[in-house]
């Protein structure tokens, strides 16, 4: 195989390009942070205040249309999900410790974060942030690919494993009824306004109300640690908040820091993509020596 | 002193009461039944100008367990409802007369009445045979039914029987016994099921028709909401061992004496839509099936009562969550290093043979162009 200069020249050029795209990374490592948009809504969940009647299981199971899911109950008795999962948005789990007395109940249901992971991953942009910062699923633009799945640090989307023609399933904070001026189902019911739902900004401020009316009462994310709001920065912040009695670290809370999770992913992805110079550049290479094969192919087929 | 008492100690009907008296029967009646105290006023003020509803009562084929389960009852009793509250023209168990006097009754109530009586049935209709197997003064059951419906104002079938059929229709059916909506098809028959009836659901109805002119909500199967729109299992006072998976394993264990959930010895609770566990027969605390400690057998229900064997149990239609929670972290099941080691050998050893399979195609195609050349 020998190579021309004028191929040489053509890979240069395109290897130039390449160059050129890969050059711009360094101009967006400066993402800049997301705010909760001036809208947006959340939901607070106080563990003080949960008695585990898991009435707003049932309530989003209404509110969504979802049957319940008796896969784990013998005889198939009980809606009894044991976790989210394809027919499930919400559920309430239990934390016991095994040497002391100490108990608590968690909800379970998307986070809406300001700056969602599961949004970044999401190639087709079936899941978005939309109305008042909700993240919402749209299915005709959903591929199944489950990337948000995987991307997503609380393990919230889950995929319709049981259906022929799967869809994803999560929490998106009722949105159907919050437009048209209703509670999501969960907070409506809830007997104890343990989960309550408004803007995010009041949200927080109750929230810091009552950790500072009670300090003892509520924990930080480790035993030891000052009580805070679960929510306020973590991951960037999210619009559903937590305080609790027990550390976060026991209730399956991830400690995620304040950095957004999709910022480092989202920036290089972001990056090799920006302005398609990079996937043109890769393509005019592997075109020039498309070309030149053929052409090598072309001279031998008349050699002989 | 009790109006019960007043009745046997003088003897005497109690239509001789004052106002007083009488608004508070009424007023009894109509909370038993679950209507206002607006209604009892209005039902005292209609009886008192005479106003009573003509009642007709056709008993076919039954047992009369729905008569005698309404002679039980109070709040109000039996001699209330029959002598202050409505007017029963003609019902075979109570009458006195006998014979062609009490079809001259029948006759006499449906021509002053007509278009404004209520008229309960009582006992399946058979078909069989042009109706023979049930017949009444020379006429068959269908015969009497479809005549006295014709000018009634308002159709009643109480028990299992009139409502879709009852025992008299279970397999092997022999007489072609059914229920009174399926003779009378296109009127409303409300269906008040049950094996007896519970007694009061049928005076809502009749209270309601004789004060108010309507008929109660009705669902699909024409029985009224306010009495048969929940199940049993929603209201049972069991409940909360069914949430909790305390379950009777055997009639007489341990478990049975504690009172727990009856659904493994095959409560019917769940599928059956009736109002027994909130209201209970003849105001005796507890006598149903369940609070004597039997599981319920799903009178009410056409595709279970006689029909599902009686201790099977039933699949939970609308499953609710139990008392027991989902751990914080999900449990996932573990896979060995056997397993996975297995597996990767299988996947490498079909990998293998697809290679080799691949090559030897590529091969054998590449091999008579070779000869061709």
């Amino acid at each position: 195989m020998s190579i021309d200069r004028r191929s040489l020249i053509k890979c240069g050029a395109a290897g130039a390009g390449v160059a050129i795209a890969a050059s711009t990374l360094p101009a967006l490592a400066a993402r800049p942070r997301k705010e909760a948009p001036a809208d947006a809504v959340g939901m607070l969940y106080d563990t003080t205040l949960c008695i585990g009647c898991k009435t707003c299981v049932v309530a989003c199971r209404e509110a969504n249309g979802k049957p319940p899911d008796t896969s784990n109950s013998p005889g198939r008795l009980y809606d009894m999900p044991l976790d989210l999962n394809g027919t499930t948005k919400n559920v309430i789990k239990l934390y016991k410790d095994p040497d002391g007395a100490e108990r608590s109940y968690m909800k379970a249901q998307c986070m809406h974060c300001i700056d969602p992971a599961c949004v970044g991953a999401c190639m087709l942009g079936a899941l978005q942030k939309r109305e008042l910062g909700i993240v919402t699923y749209k299915q005709e633009f959903c591929s199944g690919c489950r990337y948000c799945q995987m991307a997503c640090p609380f393990n919230i989307p889950k995929f319709e494993w049981s259906s022929r023609a799967p869809l994803m399933d999560k929490c998106e904070m009722c949105v159907h009824r919050v437009v048209k001026g209703q509670q999501p189902g969960c907070t409506e019911v809830c007997p104890r306004k343990a989960i309550v739902f408004g803007k995010r900004a009041d949200l927080l401020a109750e929230a810091k109300r009552r950790i500072a009316g009670s300090p003892k009462k509520y924990k930080g994310y480790r035993k030891g640690d000052a009580p805070r709001v679960y929510g306020e920065t973590e991951g960037g912040g999210t619009q559903v908040l937590y305080v609790s009695h027990v550390p976060f670290e026991k209730l399956g809370l991830p400690d995620l820091g304040d950095k957004p999770v999709p910022e480092v992913a989202q920036t290089v992805q972001h990056g090799i993509y920006q302005g398609f110079v990079a996937p043109v550049a890769l393509y005019a290479v592997l075109g020039a020596v498309i070309m030149r094969n053929k052409k090598a192919e072309g001279q031998k087929g008349k050699a002989s | 002193m009790e109006l019960w008492e007043m009745n046997q100690e003088e003897g005497q009907p109690a239509v001789t009461r004052d106002r007083r008296d009488f608004l508070k029967v009424c007023t009894m009646a109509a909370a038993a039944v679950g209507l206002s105290g607006a209604v009892a006023e209005q039902m005292a003020e209609a009886a008192a100008k005479g106003l009573k509803p003509s009642v007709i009562w056709l008993h076919f084929q039954e047992c009369t367990g729905c008569t005698e389960s309404l002679l039980r009852t109070s709040h109000p009793d039996l001699a209330e409802l029959i002598l202050s509250l409505v007017s029963l023209d003609y019902h075979e168990t109570l009458f006195a007369a006998a014979g062609h006097q009490a079809e001259a009754a029948l006759k006499k109530a449906m021509v002053d009445n007509a278009g404004k009586y209520v008229l309960v049935i009582e006992g399946a209709i058979p078909e069989k045979e042009g109706g023979i197997y049930c017949k009444i003064g020379g006429r068959t059951a269908v015969e009497i039914v479809n005549e006295v419906a014709a000018k009634a104002g308002a159709i009643i079938a109480i028990g299992s029987c009139a409502s879709w059929g009852g025992i008299p229709s279970a397999d092997p059916n022999p007489t072609g016994a059914t229920g009174a909506p399926m003779i009378l098809k296109g009127k409303t028959v409300v269906t008040i099921p049950g094996c007896p009836a519970n007694p009061h659901n049928l005076l809502g109805v009749v209270l309601q028709y004789a004060v108010l002119g309507t008929l109660p909500k009705l669902d699909d199967k024409g029985r009224p909401l306010f009495a048969y729109g929940r199940t049993i299992h929603e209201h049972c006072p069991r409940r909360a061992h069914f949430d909790a998976g305390r379950f009777v394993q055997k009639f007489g264990d341990e478990a049975h004496r504690q009172g727990f959930c009856l659904y493994k010895t095959g409560c019917k609770g769940p599928a059956t839509h009736a109002n027994c566990s909130t209201l209970h027969f003849a105001e005796v605390i507890d006598a149903w099936p369940i609070g004597i400690g039997h599981p319920c057998f799903g009178c009410t229900e056409q595709t279970l009562a006689f029909r599902k064997p009686l201790h099977d149990t039933v699949d939970i239609d609308r499953p609710t969550p139990p008392d027991t929670y989902a751990p914080i972290k999900s449990p996932q099941g573990n896979v060995g290093a056997v397993a996975t080691g297995t597996l990767g050998l299988i996947a490498g050893a079909l990998l293998g043979a697809g290679y080799m399979a691949s090559k030897k195609l590529g091969a054998d195609e590449e091999q008579p162009t070779g000869k061709e050349k």
